[in-house]
């Protein structure tokens, strides 16, 4: 009985055998429409994301499975007080397998060591959300075709950002990957992801402040939001924010076989003007978060098809 | 100054000065029947001066978290009156309700019958991190 808390879970060879799954089930979804029939997955959402439990319940769905569980903390027996153990070994009674979204970051570990059957970490806090990881890979591999000699831009809050921590440590692992670090000095990398995951790799990677600078080189450009609260004060977010929003002029130097991706939701950091370029993947992005959704589901419940 | 020479047990030796008391404290070598002698800024040709810390009798202690405290620390097994091992002391793999994880958004903050659990990361650089939310060790707490 295993279950994924954090993408560094799976080895390559493991991501390989999700990724061909994944396109497996694009293929011939008809073959895949019924395997996981009498079976449960709960989705165990300690905090509302609506998009992240649509995934999940929708992958379940089309392979055949049912559904049980709660969307809030409030719906929940924890607002009553009971601990993430204690759901954790109740749930184990009803369900197959647990997707949990909860607040605290370590949570759906917790929920792993107690419970009986597979947990998947639907994110937890800033902390990990392996399947957003396994989203993007999916998505560059349908893009690009490979995962060696990329170079990947990376935009926006890259300090506080959880999908682009798991994207790098995700990728390190593959031949002759560049970053470029594309991001105000507020929100640049932390030290650490340099410290454990860049330079023991030995990754290339180059900061930047400037987006237009950065774009005719990338094969890859992975946007994320810069939030306000981020900033110490407004007039700092003002005099930034528009210098990582994404728009149809920015991209004029960009590679013409350029993937645009963005975990969403979006706010304004890429302009719906870009949308229509055949180079936006986000949307997307989506759907394959589905696909990779399912081929984990099938994975951890050790599903022959 | 001499204590004398123990038959069976363990001396801790080369320990920081100043350190003693506060490895004395964290091994709870208080709670034990046998007896203990700490000895504070004895002299040392490598170290000008050094704690020792000397148990007589067989006992079983982790030693590891000695590690943390002090990386000087080199233990020996007394054995018949004479020294049978002299080994430094390695760090341990987990450090179980010693630290307090100081990530607010932590499980460790709202699930109060969590153990707080840490494991090295990094040899070298004494790095421990919560097995919950990987977040780094302080150990001014324990210091
Ligand atoms: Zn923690």
């Amino acid at each position: 009985m295993r279950s994924i808390i954090d993408i560094m879970d799976l080895s390559v060879e493991e991501i390989d055998g999700l990724l061909n799954v994944a396109e497996d089930i694009i293929a011939n979804p008809k073959k895949y429409a019924k395997v996981c029939d009498g079976k449960k997955l709960a989705t165990l959402f300690f905090e509302p994301s609506t998009r992240t439990r649509l995934s999940f319940e929708a992958a379940m769905y089309e392979l055949g499975g049912n559904v049980i569980g709660f969307s809030d903390a409030n719906s929940s027996s924890s607002s009553k007080g009971e601990s993430v153990a204690d759901t954790a070994r109740v749930i184990s009674c009803y369900a197959d397998i647990i997707a949990m979204r909860h607040p605290k970051e370590g949570a759906p570990y917790v929920a792993s060591l107690n419970a009986s059957i597979p947990v998947i970490n639907a994110g937890d806090g800033g902390h990990n959300h392996p399947t957003q990881t396994l989203a993007d890979l999916l998505t560059i591999k349908r893009e690009k075709g490979r995962f060696d000699s990329l170079t990947v831009g990376l935009c926006g809050d890259l300090k506080f950002g959880r999908t682009v921590h798991s994207l790098i440590s995700a990728l390190s692992r593959y031949e002759n990957i560049k970053f470029v670090m594309i991001s105000p000095d507020e929100l640049c990398i932390p030290d650490y992801v340099k410290q454990n995951v860049l330079i023991p790799n030995g990754i290339e990677y180059t900061e930047e402040r400037s987006l237009e600078d950065a774009m005719p080189g990338l094969d890859i450009l992975y946007m994320t939001r810069v939030q306000k609260e981020r900033f110490f004060n407004e007039a700092d977010y003002i005099r930034l924010k528009d210098t990582y929003i994404l728009t149809p002029e920015k991209l004029a130097h960009a590679k013409e076989d350029l993937c645009i991706m963005h975990p969403l939701p979006r706010v304004n950091e890429i302009s719906v003007a870009v949308d229509n370029d055949k180079r936006a993947c986000y949307f997307k992005q989506v759907l394959n978060g589905k696909y990779m959704r399912m081929a984990l589901i099938l994975k951890l419940l050790e599903v022959q098809v | 100054m001499i204590i004398g020479q123990i038959q069976e047990g363990i001396v801790l030796d080369h320990i920081t000065a100043g350190r003693g008391m506060k490895i004395y404290d964290v091994l709870g070598l208080g709670n034990l029947d046998c007896a203990v002698a700490v000895i504070v800024n004895a002299d040392s040709e490598k170290m000008g001066k050094k704690d020792i810390i000397k148990i007589s009798g067989p006992i079983d202690i982790d030693f590891r978290m000695v590690g943390l405290l002090d990386s000087n620390v080199t233990v020996n097994i007394i054995s018949g009156g004479t020294v049978v091992k002299r080994e430094k002391i390695e760090l341990p793999e987990k450090i179980t309700g010693v630290l307090k994880c100081k990530n607010p958004r932590c499980i460790t903050t709202t699930e109060q019958e969590l153990q707080h659990v840490f494991k090295l990361c990094n040899e070298e650089e004494k790095v421990y991190r919560c097995i919950y939310c990987e977040t780094k060790a302080e150990f001014s707490s324990v210091e």
